[in-house]
């Protein structure tokens, strides 16, 4: 690094004075000192799950594997494990198809036709979901799940992940209608296409990369939220991998840690890999009301 | 034709291009508006309602909640543990928040600023890495890490032994929360640079102004109103964190139960649905006054500019 | 038949802004037709109502024998270009051309066919497969002008059809769309804010101002006999000169001239009374020697305009009394601020130099080869027939010109 750290700062132009060109010299090592901490930082506790998973007989410290495939074959054996994977589509894809088919419908009604009002309604839902959505309510959305006899449904942990998700969703894709220009619709519209044909042949592929953005921040939401099934549901047949995850390595004395190194491994793979395109397709943008 | 003709500025925009009418927009509405009103709106009013009542989830007060008044919220605010947990939850908030996320966040960004090529690569893409994995399986990361016995990091420090999570859990939590969320402020301050006209920092390093004097007079101005919005958000994601949880349960001995995790314990462990929704309420009056301090201090710097 | 008729057509924004003032316009079976304007006088909002984009709030539209004012757009049998040409930007150029079709219900092989036949008379083969992000503005413009064709409608409706091309391309579209509307002879609206596009593509154009429609009249007429001094001010290149001016027996007292009074006004006129004047700087002739009948004034500046120099002289008025008279008559023209420079304020010159000095400008246009110089005196002689007078802004003059309402000389030649 501190190789680097030369190389660059010799390209570039240093002053006339010897001091200006030390002083210069020393904030570029001490940028790239603090680049390397801050790289290890966030490196060091992620060194596990590269190397556990292929380890012949893991420990909790990360180290060189004595390099096994084995622990895969071992995972296939826990009855949960894989089923919990599925549960966790299961929740995803559902609550990510209502999120954008709702958020969308209603994110282009409120782009499209002007209701009093509009604006600090919508700031209202949005900051009452960042309030709400998490613990504060916990004890209501038990009880509420209670009386609706959700509990221990899959329809009731989509369901209560969708309302806490539809305002930010909302928000962001109404900022993507609002930039596509009416005029498309208009033309439409002169040669006589319905709202729905226009909504259909128009509107959604204008603003497929807002529906992605929502559908993968939907996905990536619901496959980490632990609360909410961890609170609703009741039997491992049905928990998603977060809360299987969890009481891996809580449940039991000795935590298996091949299990729970390939297990931790295969859970974090599909966001990961669904980042990594949906960054390089679209690119990772910060819309709406964050850029203010 | 002469006397009538009177001024009408520009054309107004369509109100409705699609001509979806009023009726249909309402269609439109209706099913997000129904999913939020019931799990957002609802649980948040019945909050209020479950906080004055003696109600549990067994026992006999389970059959027949009473409304207690406001016995709930005193019972709270005379709660030591109440108390400590709140103190806890701001020093949670203040260290991993506003100081962790918020401040190495903006150092990641502008150490970056002008970079380009793999180091920016490689740096983004670990600290978008801890944002993006699930909870449970950072949080078992962090355990192993973390470890007495065998963690990586007392093997790095060469000092086994030493039990992080039992002799220091709020420092380790806060620094957990830190690795976790600092990708969102990383990547909204390195927008927020791109933003500051370049023409601003050449005038300001050619009037010979030091990194320092860069950030205060040319930089900060430039992106309060990003500060505050990233402040407001994470504050308030910070402040209902349950993912603590998940690494010390709140303990050894209550010393990092943080108010998510106290409100979890009371109320579905302990079963004092009724206390635990007060202080449900207590948290949602926080949160409300946290958005409303950085809501008014953006309000103030429009009216400034 | 497809003429458009509009009866008292009003539309009143929510809060109350009166775009449209109970208008009434005819325009007849394949005529090209041009609402010309500022911005805000309500043009656009015209065209939009026509297309159904708009719901009007009161009056009628009718296009040939039907009452659509309550139709929805897509059954009015009309296709609209717009500013931006709404090329939808994820379908080809030949899914964009058989959009309308598509919605017709026409099948897939036979819409894709037609798309093909139209985009061929308007030069596009071989960009078919292409997206609209790949075409130049010329070939996008093309694009829109071919998928609003290829649903053969009873009108086309086009907005500031011109205004998104740049200066060279715009001269060559503008022959292209009028040669394509005379070939086509389907009745055509568009919108422009270019006095020179109206003039120069359109069979009659309808200046409008504050909702209402100020003339109604083919380019010659609108040119050479403005109705009021709004339209005088707008049309044309260089705006009209309108100077005060006083009725002397047979003649006319302006800035210290005599000059005669124009033919068609004189027995509307009485003795002593204020009036502007106004000619058009094409009309008038300099000398740089003494003329009888002319004005005269020390030139200011000179502007190359290419072949032709515009020259302003600052002309001294008859007494402050006259210099002040432009302002007092024309009195609409103090309503129509907010359409800013190119509205009548330009044209009021006396308005702008001088009138405290009691000094006017008046402008003339030059021939190349006798350009004179900054500091030298001029005389201009009005040419005969082309001065105009106007009272309370308002043309003086005798019965309408001749053809004001008869439908356009194309349409009589075809028939």
């Amino acid at each position: 690094m501190t190789s680097t750290a030369t190389t660059a700062s010799s390209t570039e132009p240093t002053g006339d004075r010897p001091a200006v060109a030390v002083r210069h010299l020393l904030a570029q090592v001490g940028r790239y000192t603090f680049l390397c901490v801050v790289l290890g930082f966030f490196a060091l506790p992620l060194l596990w799950l590269a190397t556990a998973p292929f380890d012949d007989t893991p420990t909790v410290t990360a180290s060189l594997p004595a390099f096994t495939l084995d622990n895969f074959r071992a995972l296939l054996d826990n009855p949960y494990a894989l089923s919990s994977l599925l549960n966790s589509v299961y929740l995803a894809a559902g609550t990510a198809v209502l999120v954008v088919a709702f958020a969308a419908l209603a994110a282009y009604a409120l782009s499209r036709v002007r209701v009093p009002g509009r604006d600090a309604l919508l700031y209202g839902l949005l900051l009452l979901s960042s309030i709400v959505t998490g613990t504060a309510t916990m004890v209501p959305l038990f009880e509420l799940a209670f009386r609706l006899n959700l509990i221990d449904s899959r329809l009731g942990v989509i369901l209560i992940l969708s309302g806490g998700l539809l305002p930010a969703a909302i928000f962001i894709l109404k900022d993507f209608m609002d930039s596509t220009p009416t005029s498309y619709e208009e033309s439409a519209r002169v040669f006589g296409a319905s709202p729905l044909q226009i909504m259909r042949h128009i509107v959604v592929p204008l603003v497929r990369p807002g529906l992605a953005t929502v559908g993968v921040w939907a996905v990536a939401n619901v496959w980490g939220n632990f609360l909410v099934p961890f609170l609703l549901l009741r039997g491992p047949d049905k928990a998603p991998a977060a809360v299987i995850m969890y009481t891996l390595y809580t449940e039991g004395g000795q935590a298996d840690l091949r299990l729970l190194s390939t297990f931790s491994l295969l859970y974090s793979l599909p966001v990961a890999l669904m980042f990594v395109f949906v960054s390089s397709r679209y690119g990772f943008r910060f819309h709406g009301g964050i850029k203010r | 034709m002469v006397e009538g003709a009177r001024p009408v500025p520009g054309a107004s925009p369509a109100p409705d291009a699609a001509g979806l009418g009023r009726a249909r927009a309402t269609g439109f509405l209706v099913p997000a508006m129904v999913l939020i009103l019931v799990f957002l709106v609802v649980p948040a009013a019945w909050t209020i309602y479950l906080g004055v009542t003696n109600y549990r989830l067994t026992g006999l007060a389970a059959a027949h909640p009473e409304v207690v008044g406001l016995d709930n919220y005193t019972r709270a605010l005379g709660d030591e543990r109440f108390r400590t947990s709140l103190l806890l939850t701001l020093q949670f908030v203040l260290g991993s928040a506003v100081i962790g996320q918020a401040g190495l966040g903006f150092a990641i960004a502008f150490a970056l600023r002008d970079r380009r090529g793999p180091l920016r690569r490689l740096v983004e893409g670990f600290v978008l890495l801890s944002w993006i994995l699930p909870s449970s399986v950072v949080a078992f990361l962090w355990i192993a890490l973390l470890d007495r016995d065998a963690g990586t990091l007392n093997a790095l420090l060469g000092i086994p032994g030493t039990a992080w999570l039992l002799d220091h859990p709020m420092l380790s939590i806060i620094v957990f929360n830190t690795w976790r969320g600092t990708a969102f402020s990383m990547m909204l301050y390195a927008a927020a640079l791109e933003n500051v006209p370049r023409s601003h920092l050449e005038t300001a390093r050619l009037a010979g102004a030091s990194t320092w004097q860069q950030l205060r007079d040319v930089v900060f101005p430039h992106i309060r109103g990003h500060v505050l919005t990233n402040l407001l958000l994470i504050s308030l994601w910070t402040f209902n964190d349950f993912a603590p949880f998940l690494i010390t349960a709140g303990g050894p001995e209550q010393r990092s139960e943080i108010l998510p995790v106290y409100v979890y314990k009371v109320a579905l462990s302990g079963g004092e649905l009724g206390f635990g929704a007060a202080i449900s309420f207590v948290m949602l009056l926080i949160n409300l006054v946290i958005a409303l301090v950085y809501l008014r201090m953006l309000g103030r710097r429009k009216e400034a500019a | 038949m497809s003429a458009i008729t509009m009866r008292e057509l009003t539309k009143v924004y929510p809060g109350g802004v009166r775009a449209l003032d109970a208008l009434d316009l005819e325009i007849a079976d394949g005529e090209f037709f041009a609402l010309l304007g500022p911005s805000g006088c309500g043009k656009t909002t015209l065209l939009r109502t026509i297309a159904g984009l708009e719901v009007a709030s009161g009056g009628s539209v009718r296009i040939g024998e039907r009452d659509v004012t309550n139709l929805p757009p897509g059954r009015r049998d009309v296709a609209m270009v717009f500013q931006d040409y709404a090329l939808f930007p994820h379908m080809t150029v030949r899914d964009n051309i058989a959009y309308p079709l598509r919605i017709k219900k026409v099948d897939r092989r036979s819409r894709a066919g037609k798309a093909g036949e139209t985009a061929d008379e308007l030069g596009l083969a071989g960009l078919l497969e292409r997206r609209p992000g790949q075409l130049s503005g010329g070939q996008q413009q093309r694009v829109a002008l071919a998928r609003a064709m290829a649903c053969h409608p009873q009108v086309f409706l086009l907005d500031e059809p011109l205004s998104n091309l740049d200066a060279r391309l715009r001269l060559e579209a503008r022959t292209f769309l009028k040669r394509l509307q005379r070939e086509l002879g389907v009745t055509t609206v568009f919108v422009t804010h270019d006095q020179a596009e109206a003039l120069a593509l359109a069979d009659r154009i309808a200046v409008m101002e504050g909702g209402r429609i100020r003339q109604v009249g083919t380019p010659t007429e609108v040119f050479r006999r403005p109705a009021n001094t709004f339209v005088a001010g707008f049309i044309g290149s260089t705006p009209m000169n309108l100077i005060a001016a006083r009725v002397h027996g047979e003649e006319l007292a302006v800035a210290r001239a005599r000059l005669p009074l124009p033919e068609d006004a004189r027995d509307r006129v009485t003795d002593g009374e204020r009036l502007v004047y106004g000619v058009r700087p094409e009309y008038l002739d300099y000398s740089a020697s003494p003329v009888d009948g002319a004005l005269t004034g020390e030139v200011v500046v000179v502007e190359n305009l290419g072949s032709v120099s515009l020259v302003s002289l600052d002309v001294p008025a008859d007494d402050p009394d006259a210099a002040d008279a432009p302002d007092g008559g024309a009195g609409p023209d103090g309503d129509a601020g907010p359409d800013g420079g190119d509205g009548p304020g330009a044209g009021l010159a006396a308005g702008d130099t001088g009138a405290g000095a009691g000094r006017t400008s008046v402008q003339v246009v030059v021939p190349e080869g006798s350009e004179p110089e900054p500091g030298d005196t001029g005389w201009v002689v009005p040419r005969p027939g082309r001065s105009l007078l106007y009272r309370d802004g308002n043309l003086v003059t005798a019965a309408p010109p001749a053809g004001v309402p008869a439908p356009r000389a194309g349409v009589a030649a075809r028939s």
